[in-house]
C-alpha cells in the first residue's frame, strides 16, 4: 500500500526527489518547480489531491544538527486525495522570505487562509496572493513570532481594532457591487459588525457583513482574537507537557485532542500501544465526540430559539462530567493521556457508569428530535439554508460532519483506519444538500454512531497493562522509582528530558469532533518538538463561511455559525 | 421603643440607610455580562445550566449588552488583538459595574506565558475577584458571586470605586 502509494506520485513527478514518511510521500522540489508540482497534484487523475489540508512553514536558524537544506525556510503543503487514501506534502526551501514563493489560492480556497497564517507568523510572502495580512496576529503587531530568533515574551499591545474596511470593499467590489452601487441614493448597503464579544458569534470571531435589507451582499471574518500562542509554547515544552495546552484546542473535547496528539507522536516513535489502552482511547474518543456534538447541538437550539432542547442536550453533558471527573479527575481539560498509554486504567464498575450516561445522553437526543424532527417551523428555518456545495466545501479544506454534510463520505476512521476502528461497526452519515439542516443532523446521527462504536468497545475491551512497558517512553512504575537507582534515573530523565524523539519531520492526523486533527512535527532529536504546527479543522471551515453565508439571510448566518462548530481555541490556537 | 420618626409613623414605616437598601438591591439583582472567550467560558455554561443554577443567587439575568448589565465576568484568555475590546465593552457598562476574573488565564496569563497573551486583564481593566483554576468548576463561580455579594454590602453608594486605576491602554 505504502509502496504503490510512493510509486503513484514518483510517476506522476519524474524529476522530483519522493520518499515515505509515516503515511505521507514527502515531495521535495525547488521555489521555482512548487506551481509545476501542485498543480500536477491536483489535476493528474492518478493523484487527483483534493484538498489542501494545510500550509506551514520551518525555520531552521536554531537547528542544531547540519539542516536538511541550506536556505533558512521551508514551506510545506500537505495535500489529500480523500479518495485513495493519499496523503502528499510538498517540501519547499525558501531562501529570501520577501520573494517567497507562488501562491497556491488558484488551486485551492483553503491556501488563502493557510498562506497567510504562514506569513503572519513566518514573514514568508507569497506571490499573488489575493488578500495577503496578518490572520493570527492584529495589525500593530511588528516581527514574526514564529521565527526562531523572535523571543517568545516579546508581548505588543494593540490600541485600536482594525476596520475591516479595505477588505469588505474589495469583497463587494468582487461580488459586483461597485462603488457607483454604493454611492447611489437608491441603494442602501448597510455594514453590520457582528462580534467579536457578540452572543452569536459564541466566543471571539468578529463577522463584518454587508447588507442589502437582511441579506448579506458580502462578508469578510476576522479571526485570532483567541490566539494564546500554542505553537510557539509548544516548542518550549516536554512532548508530554503539551499535553495540557492540547486540552485547550478545542477545549468542548479536550481527549479527543489529547489522544491526536499523542498518536501522532507515538506513530514517529514507532510505539505500539498496548492493546487494552487503544480499546480505551476508542471509547473515550468516541465518547467525546458525542458530548462535543452535544455542546453543538445544543448551543445550535438556542440559537434557533430552542431553549427546552438546550437544557435536554445540556444536562446530559453537564452529568457526564460526573464520570469524567472520577475518571481523570478534571471536569473539563483531561489530559488523560501520556505518550506510550494513558495516565491510568479505568475504576472498577465504569462499564455501568458509562452505560447509564450513554441512555441518558440517548433519551436526552431522542427527547430534543422529538420537538424538531418533525417540526414545520425547524425544517423551513435549516433545509436550503447556507448551502456549501461538496466542490467547495473540499476546496476549502472542510473536513469531519461539515464536509459529510456536503455529501462526501470521507472519515479518517474508514478511509486510513487507527486503532482497529475498521473491526467496529458503524456507518458514516452523509448529507445531500450541505445545508444548515444536513450539518445538524449529520452530528445527531453521528452520536448514535458513536455510542454504538463504545457499546462495541466495552463489550471486548481486553484486560492488560495501559502503558508501554519501555523506558525510554513510559514512566516506571513508583515502586521502581522509590527503591532502585534505575528506576529513580529513569523517571528523573523521562521528566526533565522528555521523551526523546527521532529527529524527522512528520505528520499525522486523527478524526476529532470538528474534523481531521492534524500535527505536523519538526523534531531535532530532543525531547522537545523544534516545531510543532496544530492543523485545525475549524480553521479551514472559517475560511469558507462567507462562501456559505453571502446571498443568505442576516439571520441565517447566525444559526450556520453555531452549527459549524467553531471553537476559538482550536481555531486561533 | 422606637425613636425619631418611627416613633411617630409607627410600624408603618422602616428606616433604614441608603447604603444598605441601596445596596441590598443590587446584591441580589446581579446582571452579568459574559465576557467569554475560551474553556471558562464552558463552564460558566455549566454554571448557568440546571445543576449548578446561578438564579439562586439573583444573577440569571445573563445579557449580552454591556449597557443592560453590571457584573462583567471575564472567562477565558485574553489576548492583546482581544484587550481594547475588553476595554471598549467595560466603559460602556455603567456605574456601578464589578468585574471578575475568571481562571488563570483572566487572572494572571495562566500557561500562555507568551508574546500574544495579557499577562492578567488587571492590567487592562480594574479586576475585584479572583477565581483560580484552569478552568474553575462551577462552584468556583458561585463561590466569586456570593464574595461579590459581601464586597456590595459593604460598599458605599457615595464612593466612586476604581477613580485611580490606569491601564496598559490607558
Amino acid at each position: 500500500m505504502k509502496a504503490t502509494a510512493l510509486e503513484k506520485i514518483q510517476a506522476a513527478l519524474p524529476g522530483a526527489a519522493c520518499q515515505m514518511a509515516l503515511e505521507a510521500v514527502v515531495v521535495e522540489v525547488r521555489p521555482e518547480e512548487l506551481a509545476g508540482t501542485l498543480t500536477r497534484l491536483k489535476e493528474d487523475p492518478a493523484c487527483n489531491c483534493g484538498m489542501l489540508l494545510d500550509v506551514t512553514a520551518i525555520d531552521y536558524l536554531d537547528y542544531p544538527h547540519p539542516p536538511p537544506q541550506a536556505a533558512r525556510f521551508q514551506v510545506v503543503h500537505t495535500l489529500r486525495n480523500w479518495q485513495d487514501n493519499l496523503l502528499v506534502q510538498v517540501r519547499t526551501p525558501v531562501a529570501d522570505p520577501d520573494v517567497g514563493l507562488t501562491t497556491a489560492t488558484g488551486l485551492w480556497d483553503s491556501a488563502n487562509w493557510g498562506e497567510r497564517e504562514v506569513f503572519d507568523q513566518y514573514g514568508i510572502r507569497f506571490q499573488g496572493h489575493p488578500d495577503l495580512r496578518r490572520i493570527l496576529n492584529h495589525w500593530q503587531f511588528e516581527g514574526h513570532p514564529l521565527r526562531k530568533d523572535y523571543p517568545i515574551d516579546r508581548r505588543q499591545i494593540c490600541t485600536e481594532t482594525d476596520s475591516l474596511e479595505k477588505e469588505i470593499r474589495a469583497r463587494l467590489a468582487e461580488k459586483g457591487v461597485d462603488d457607483a452601487t454604493l454611492k447611489d441614493i437608491n441603494t442602501e448597503v448597510m455594514f453590520l459588525n457582528l462580534g467579536p464579544s457578540h452572543p452569536a458569534t459564541h466566543g471571539a470571531i468578529r463577522i463584518l457583513a454587508a447588507l442589502d435589507g437582511e441579506t448579506i451582499l458580502a462578508n469578510v471574518n476576522e479571526i485570532g482574537y483567541l490566539h494564546r500562542g500554542f505553537e510557539k509554547t509548544a516548542e518550549q515544552r516536554t512532548y508530554n507537557q503539551i499535553v495540557p495546552l492540547t486540552d485547550r484546542l478545542n477545549y468542548c473535547s479536550s481527549m479527543l485532542n489529547n489522544i491526536a496528539y499523542v498518536k501522532a507522536v507515538e506513530s514517529w516513535l514507532g510505539v505500539e500501544i498496548t492493546e487494552r489502552a487503544r480499546f480505551m482511547r476508542v471509547v473515550l474518543s468516541e465518547f467525546y465526540r458525542v458530548l462535543d456534538h452535544l455542546v453543538c447541538c445544543a448551543a445550535f437550539m438556542v440559537d434557533i430559539g430552542g431553549l427546552t432542547n438546550y437544557w435536554y442536550l445540556y444536562n446530559e453533558k453537564e452529568d457526564a462530567y460526573d464520570f469524567i471527573s472520577r475518571l481523570t479527575g478534571a471536569r473539563l481539560t483531561s489530559s488523560f493521556t501520556r505518550i506510550g498509554g494513558m495516565y491510568r486504567d479505568f475504576y472498577d464498575g465504569w462499564q455501568s457508569d458509562l452505560e447509564s450516561h450513554l441512555r441518558a445522553i440517548e433519551k436526552g437526543i431522542s427527547d430534543a428530535l422529538k420537538l424538531v424532527a418533525t417540526n414545520r417551523i425547524f425544517h423551513d428555518r435549516t433545509q436550503g439554508v447556507c448551502i456549501m456545495p461538496a466542490a467547495a466545501a473540499l476546496s476549502y479544506g472542510f473536513t469531519g460532519p461539515n464536509l459529510r454534510a456536503s455529501g462526501v463520505p470521507f472519515d479518517l476512521r474508514k478511509d486510513a483506519p487507527y486503532y482497529g476502528y475498521e473491526a467496529f461497526d458503524f456507518t458514516v452519515p452523509v448529507g445531500s444538500t450541505g445545508d444548515v439542516y444536513d450539518r445538524m443532523m449529520v452530528r445527531f446521527e453521528e452520536m448514535a454512531q458513536s455510542i454504538s462504536i463504545i457499546r462495541q468497545a466495552i463489550r471486548h475491551i481486553p484486560e492488560g497493562p495501559v502503558n508501554v512497558a519501555d523506558p525510554q517512553v513510559s514512566l516506571p512504575p513508583k515502586e521502581a522509582v522509590y527503591n532502585s537507582i534505575e528506576g529513580l534515573a529513569n523517571h528523573f530523565k523521562l521528566v526533565f528530558e522528555g521523551v526523546k524523539t527521532p529527529p524527522g519531520q512528520w505528520y499525522d492526523s486523527y478524526e476529532a469532533a470538528n474534523g481531521e486533527l492534524g500535527f505536523h512535527f519538526v523534531s531535532d532529536g530532543s525531547g522537545r518538538p523544534y516545531k510543532l504546527k496544530v492543523r485545525p479543522p475549524c480553521f479551514y471551515t472559517m475560511g469558507g463561511f462567507h462562501k456559505m453565508v453571502e446571498g443568505s439571510m442576516i439571520a441565517d448566518a447566525i444559526i450556520n455559525l453555531s452549527c459549524i462548530n467553531i471553537i476559538g481555541g482550536e481555531l486561533d490556537r | 421603643m422606637a425613636l425619631g420618626l418611627e416613633a411617630t409613623l409607627g410600624d408603618t414605616v422602616i428606616t433604614t440607610k441608603l447604603d444598605a437598601i441601596i445596596n441590598w438591591g443590587r446584591q441580589y439583582s446581579l446582571w452579568p455580562y459574559v465576557f467569554g472567550t475560551a474553556c471558562c467560558a464552558i463552564e460558566f455554561m455549566s454554571a448557568a445550566a440546571s445543576q449548578h443554577d446561578v438564579s439562586r443567587f439573583g444573577a440569571e439575568v445573563v445579557r449580552f449588552s454591556p449597557r443592560q448589565a453590571d457584573l462583567m465576568l471575564v472567562c477565558g484568555t485574553i489576548s492583546y488583538k482581544q484587550a481594547p475590546i475588553l476595554k471598549r465593552i467595560y466603559e460602556q457598562i455603567a456605574y456601578p459595574k464589578w468585574v471578575v476574573a475568571m481562571g488563570a488565564c483572566a487572572s494572571s496569563g495562566g500557561i500562555y506565558d507568551n508574546y500574544c497573551t495579557v499577562q492578567g486583564i488587571d492590567t487592562i481593566i480594574p479586576v475585584d475577584i479572583y477565581i483560580s483554576g484552569c478552568p474553575p468548576r462551577p462552584e468556583a463561580i458561585l463561590d466569586a458571586l456570593i464574595k461579590i455579594q459581601e464586597q456590595i454590602k459593604g460598599e458605599s453608594v457615595l464612593q466612586e470605586r476604581h477613580k485611580e486605576y490606569r491601564g496598559i491602554l490607558d
